[in-house]
C-alpha cells in the first residue's frame, strides 16, 4: 500500500498491540498519577534543575538565569565566556519551543547550531521574547536559562545532524518501561521532532542498543543523511541512564513521566527536562504498545513496597529486554519488503 | 460507590432534563417545531336591543372555567355603558349599565379559546337531590320506567346513558313515551331528564354549549345534560345519548338561567359567531400558560424581555458547539487553535453566513499572519505585539468591510461581528507554531480549527436546535450529561487509528 494512503487499523487490533491512544493516556495514567500540585516541579525547569541537583543527579550547568529585562545587558558581557557556546531556553517551555542552542563563536558573534552566525542582539530578542512569556504556556511572564552546552558523545555523529540526540524514556510509578532516541536530521531542521522528519528508535531497554526505528511514520533502518545504520547502537552509559530515568520518579512523585537524557560525551547522562505529558510516539519509534509494560508494572507492584531506583531499573532491565530486535541484519529484511510491496 | 457515581449523576441529570421535556410537550402542549401553530377559536357574542330610553342593565352570561378550551384573550365592545363583571360559582356574569340610552343598542363580547384537552370537570358531589313532586300518572309511570333503567344499567353514567336513549326511542304508549313529545326540542328534553334523573335522586344539570364552526355568524346555542357521578360532571347529548363532549363543542354557561337578561330593552337578542384563527403555537402556549394556576411557565425564558430572550437564544447554542468541540477533539482528534476559539468564530458564522464567513476568516487570518511576520523583524515584546496585531485586526476588517459595500458585497459587513482578540491571538498562537513547527502544522491546525468551527456553525446555526433549545432549556441537563459521558470516553480518537494504521508496517517487526 501506498504510504500516503491514509490507512485505517481496527481498535481491536490497536488494543492487541496495547497501543495506549491520547484519551487513555489521559484519563488512566497522568489523571491518576500525576498530581497536580507536583506539576510546577517539571514545568519549570530551574525547580527541576534544583531537585535533581539536590538529589545528585547530573543535569546541564546552569550558567545564569535572566529574569527581568534589565539583566539581559548584564548577561550579555558574559556569554563570550562561554567558548563552547551555550543553551538558552525559557523556564516554563512546552515542547522544546524557544529553545536557542549556539555552538560557538565566529569572531564575537554566536553561530547557531546549524553554522549560522547570529547578531548578538538577536540574542537579546530571544531572551526578551522567552521573558515576555512567548514560549510558556498560557503566555504568563517566564524566567530565560542559560545552561551549558552539552558536548555529545561522538558516536551519534553519524546518525545525527546538526541538533543533539536525545533520549526519551517512559517512567511509570518509578519503572522506566520504554526508550526511545530521537535523532535529528535535515529535514527536521536539526530539532529532534518526529513531526517533523526527525527519526526515532526504540531502544532495548535491557541492553542500550537501538531496535531501528521509524521515519515520518514508515520503518527506517538507516539514518536518512548518512545512510549509517541505526540499528544496534549502544548508548554509552546505559544502565546509569536507566537508574537516573528510574531516580526521576522521587524527584517528581508523578507517576506517568517523560524523561529527556542527553549524554555528554565527558559527564555521561545528563537530565534535560521533565514532562508530565509525555506523547505516544515513543510506541511508534519502539513498534510497540505501552499497554503491556504498564500492565506488567501494575502486576509487578502488587503487593510490593516501593524499592530503591537502582533495583527498579534493574527490574525494567531484566523484564522488558528484547535483545533480538537489536541485530543490525535482520533476516526477514526482505520478507518486510515483500510484504510492503505487496 | 465512587464507581457508580458519575453514571448516576448522567442517569440523573438526562432523567431530570427528559422528564421537564416530556411534561411541557405532552402537558402543555408546547410545540417542538419552530413554525408550529395552533388552532385557536375567536368566539363573539353579540346583543342587540331597542332602548327605552331607562336606565338599562343589560346581564350576559359568559365563560369562565370551560371544560376542554382556556380563555387566551377576551374583550367587551361596549360604549357609552359601564362594565362589570361577577364572577359566579361555574360562570361570569358580564353587566353592562347605562343612564339613557337611545335607538338600537349593540353590545359585544369576544373571547379567543384554544383548546387544551383538559375536561375541568371534577367537582364535589352536591349530594342526592329531592325527588319532584310528580301528579298521577306521571309517579307510576316514572317509577315504573326507572326501575326499568336501573335493572339495564350499571352506574349513574350508564343509567343516565340508557335513559336518554330510551326516551329518544320512546315506543308508542310506553312508559318513556308519557314524558315525551317527538317535538320536543333538546332544551325540553333535558328539562324532563333533570327532573327524572331526580326521581332517581341522581343530580343533573343543563349546560348551554356553542358548535364551533368556522366562519358561521349565527350559531345557534345548544342545550346539553351533565350528570354528576359522584366525582365529574359527565356531559350527555339529551338527544342521542352519547357521552361526552365532541371536539368542536364548547361550553359557555351553566344552568337553565337565560342566557341575557335586560331591563328596559325591547327586543333583545344575542347571537354567536365563530372564526377559527391561526397564531404562533409558542405565543398561543404562552397566552395558554398565563391562564394556567401553575406557575410552571412563569419561569421560562419565554417571559423574559425580548432583547434577552434574543441573547439567549444565541446563548443557548454554545454548549451545544462547546459539546461538538469536545467531540471533534476527544473522539475524531481534530487538532484546533485555543480550545473553545472555534465555537465563537461559528458564532460569528451566524451572522456572515458559513461560506463568506470561512473566507472572510481566511482573509483576515492570512493577511494578519503576513503583518504578524512583518511584526517579528521590529522585535517588539510580547504585549506590545499582540497590542499591534489587534488593532491591525481592526483596521483590516473595515478595510474589507468599506471595500466590500462599495463592491455591492453587503454580506460582509457583518465582519465587525468577527471576535476581534481571538483572532488575534489566534494569529499569534498560528505564527509560533509556523515558526517552531513548520508551515504545515500550523496549516494543518488552522484548517482543523475552520473545520470545527463550520461544524459547530452547522448544528448552531440550525432554527430546529435552536428552537429546542431556547423553548426547553432543560435540555441542557441532557446535554451536560453526554458531555460529562464524553469525558470518560478513554478509547481511540479515530486519527489515531489512521496514525497507527500507518505503522502497522513498523509494528509487524515485534510480532
Amino acid at each position: 500500500m501506498r504510504a500516503w494512503l491514509p490507512r485505517f487499523v481496527r481498535p481491536k487490533l490497536l488494543k492487541e498491540q496495547g497501543i495506549v491512544g491520547m484519551n487513555t493516556r489521559n484519563a488512566r495514567y497522568i489523571s491518576v498519577w500525576n498530581r497536580r500540585r507536583f506539576y510546577p516541579r517539571v514545568d519549570d525547569k530551574l525547580q527541576t534543575k534544583q531537585l535533581a541537583l539536590d538529589a545528585g543527579l547530573s543535569v546541564p550547568d546552569l550558567y545564569g538565569v535572566v529574569r527581568t529585562l534589565r539583566q539581559i545587558r548584564d548577561v550579555r558581557q558574559q556569554l563570550r565566556n562561554y567558548e563552547d557556546g551555550f543553551v538558552i531556553k525559557p523556564a516554563h517551555g512546552a515542547g522544546g519551543d524557544g529553545i536557542l542552542v549556539i555552538d560557538g563563536w565566529r569572531g564575537d558573534r554566536p553561530r547557531r547550531a546549524g553554522g549560522r552566525a547570529m547578531e548578538l542582539s538577536e540574542v537579546d530578542d530571544h531572551i526578551a521574547n522567552v521573558l515576555s512569556g512567548m514560549y510558556s504556556l498560557g503566555g504568563q511572564p517566564d524566567a530565560a536559562m542559560i545552561e551549558q552546552r552539552v558536548r555529545f558523545s561522538s558516536i551519534f555523529d553519524e546518525v545525527s545532524h546538526q541538533g543533539v540526540p536525545d533520549i526519551r524514556t517512559v517512567v511509570y510509578r518509578g519503572y522506566p518501561v520504554m526508550a526511545m532516541m530521537r535523532l535529528p536530521t535535515h529535514d527536521s531542521d536539526g530539532k529532534a521532532n518526529l513531526h517533523q522528519g526527525a527519526v526515532g528508535t526504540g531502544i532495548d531497554l535491557g541492553s542500550g542498543r537501538t531496535i531501528g526505528g521509524v521515519r515520518y511514520n514508515r520503518p527506517c533502518r538507516e539514518h536518512p543523511d548518512s545512510e549509517k545504520s541505526i540499528v544496534g547502537l549502544q548508548i554509552p552509559g546505559w544502565d546509569q541512564l536507566m537508574e537516573l530515568a528510574a531516580s526521576c520518579y522521587e524527584l517528581s512523585e508523578l507517576g506517568y513521566l517523560g524523561v529527556d537524557v542527553v549524554i555528554d560525551a565527558d559527564r555521561g547522562p545528563l537530565i534535560l527536562e521533565l514532562n508530565a505529558r509525555p506523547g505516544l510516539a515513543i510506541q511508534i519509534a519502539n513498534g510497540e504498545g505501552l499497554n503491556h509494560r504498564i500492565l506488567a508494572v501494575d502486576a509487578h507492584m502488587v503487593s510490593r513496597d516501593i524499592e530503591p531506583a537502582a533495583e527498579r531499573a534493574r527490574w525494567s532491565a531484566e523484564v522488558f529486554a528484547r535483545p533480538e530486535a537489536t541485530r543490525p541484519t535482520e533476516p526477514d529484511t526482505e520478507t518486510t519488503r515483500a510484504a510492503e510491496s505487496a | 460507590m465512587k464507581r457508580f457515581h458519575l453514571p448516576i449523576l448522567i442517569v440523573l441529570l438526562s432523567a431530570i432534563g427528559l422528564g421537564v421535556f416530556a411534561y411541557k410537550v405532552s402537558a402543555l402542549g408546547m410545540p417542538l417545531q419552530p413554525d408550529a401553530t395552533a388552532e385557536t377559536w375567536q368566539v363573539e357574542a353579540r346583543v342587540r336591543f331597542q332602548a327605552t330610553g331607562e336606565a338599562t342593565t343589560v346581564q350576559l352570561r359568559i365563560p369562565h372555567r370551560l371544560p376542554n378550551f382556556s380563555i387566551l384573550d377576551e374583550g367587551f365592545v361596549s360604549r357609552g355603558y359601564g362594565l362589570n363583571t361577577i364572577t359566579q360559582t361555574e360562570d361570569r356574569l358580564a353587566q353592562w349599565t347605562t343612564r339613557q340610552p337611545r335607538g338600537e343598542q349593540v353590545l359585544y363580547y369576544r373571547a379567543t379559546l384554544y383548546r387544551d384537552g383538559n375536561d375541568r370537570s371534577e367537582a364535589d358531589y352536591p349530594g342526592p337531590v329531592a325527588v319532584p313532586d310528580w301528579a298521577e300518572p306521571f309517579r307510576s309511570a316514572a317509577e315504573a320506567l326507572i326501575d326499568d333503567v336501573r335493572g339495564r344499567s350499571s352506574d349513574i353514567q350508564s343509567f343516565a346513558s340508557v335513559l336518554v336513549n330510551d326516551l329518544a326511542n320512546a315506543a308508542p304508549a310506553s312508559n318513556a313515551a308519557v314524558f315525551i313529545e317527538s317535538t320536543d326540542n333538546r332544551t325540553r328534553r333535558a328539562e324532563t331528564l333533570i327532573e327524572l334523573l331526580a326521581t332517581a335522586r341522581i343530580p343533573a344539570r343543563q349546560v348551554t354549549a356553542l358548535r364551533l364552526v368556522d366562519g358561521r355568524r349565527d350559531i345557534e346555542p345548544q342545550t346539553w345534560l351533565e350528570v354528576h357521578n359522584t366525582r365529574r360532571w359527565v356531559p350527555i347529548d339529551p338527544e342521542s345519548g352519547e357521552i361526552e363532549y365532541p371536539a368542536d363543542v364548547v361550553v359557555w354557561s351553566h344552568g337553565d338561567a337565560p342566557l341575557l337578561e335586560i331591563t328596559h330593552g325591547e327586543n333583545a337578542e344575542v347571537r354567536f359567531a365563530v372564526a377559527r384563527g391561526v397564531q404562533d403555537a409558542l405565543a398561543t402556549i404562552q397566552r395558554f400558560g398565563d391562564t394556567l394556576d401553575s406557575r410552571f411557565l412563569d419561569f421560562s425564558t419565554l417571559n423574559l424581555p425580548l432583547g434577552t430572550q434574543n441573547t439567549y437564544r444565541v446563548l443557548l447554542m454554545v454548549p451545544l458547539g462547546a459539546m461538538i468541540i469536545v467531540f471533534l477533539r476527544n473522539v475524531i482528534g481534530v487538532q484546533t487553535f485555543g480550545t473553545f476559539m472555534p465555537v465563537l468564530i461559528a458564532l460569528s458564522f451566524r451572522e456572515t453566513q458559513l461560506l463568506a464567513g470561512i473566507i472572510l476568516f481566511t482573509l483576515i487570518v492570512s493577511l494578519g499572519l503576513v503583518v504578524r511576520f512583518y511584526l517579528e523583524h521590529l522585535r517588539l515584546l510580547l504585549v506590545p505585539r499582540l497590542a499591534a496585531v489587534v488593532s491591525v485586526v481592526i483596521m483590516l476588517m473595515l478595510g474589507i468591510s468599506i471595500l466590500s459595500h462599495q463592491l455591492g458585497f453587503e454580506r460582509a459587513l457583518a465582519l465587525s461581528l468577527f471576535p476581534m482578540v481571538i483572532l488575534a491571538m489566534t494569529i499569534e498562537r498560528m505564527s509560533v507554531v509556523w515558526e517552531e513547527h513548520g508551515p504545515a502544522d500550523a496549516i494543518t491546525q488552522g484548517i482543523g480549527s475552520l473545520v470545527v468551527a463550520a461544524a459547530a456553525y452547522g448544528l448552531m446555526a440550525n432554527r430546529q436546535l435552536e428552537h429546542l433549545l431556547f423553548v426547553f432549556p432543560e435540555l441542557l441537563l441532557v446535554l451536560l450529561a453526554v458531555t460529562l459521558l464524553l469525558g470518560r470516553y478513554t478509547g481511540y480518537r479515530l486519527t489515531e487509528l489512521f496514525r497507527f494504521g500507518r505503522i502497522q508496517d513498523a509494528m509487524r517487526r515485534t510480532d
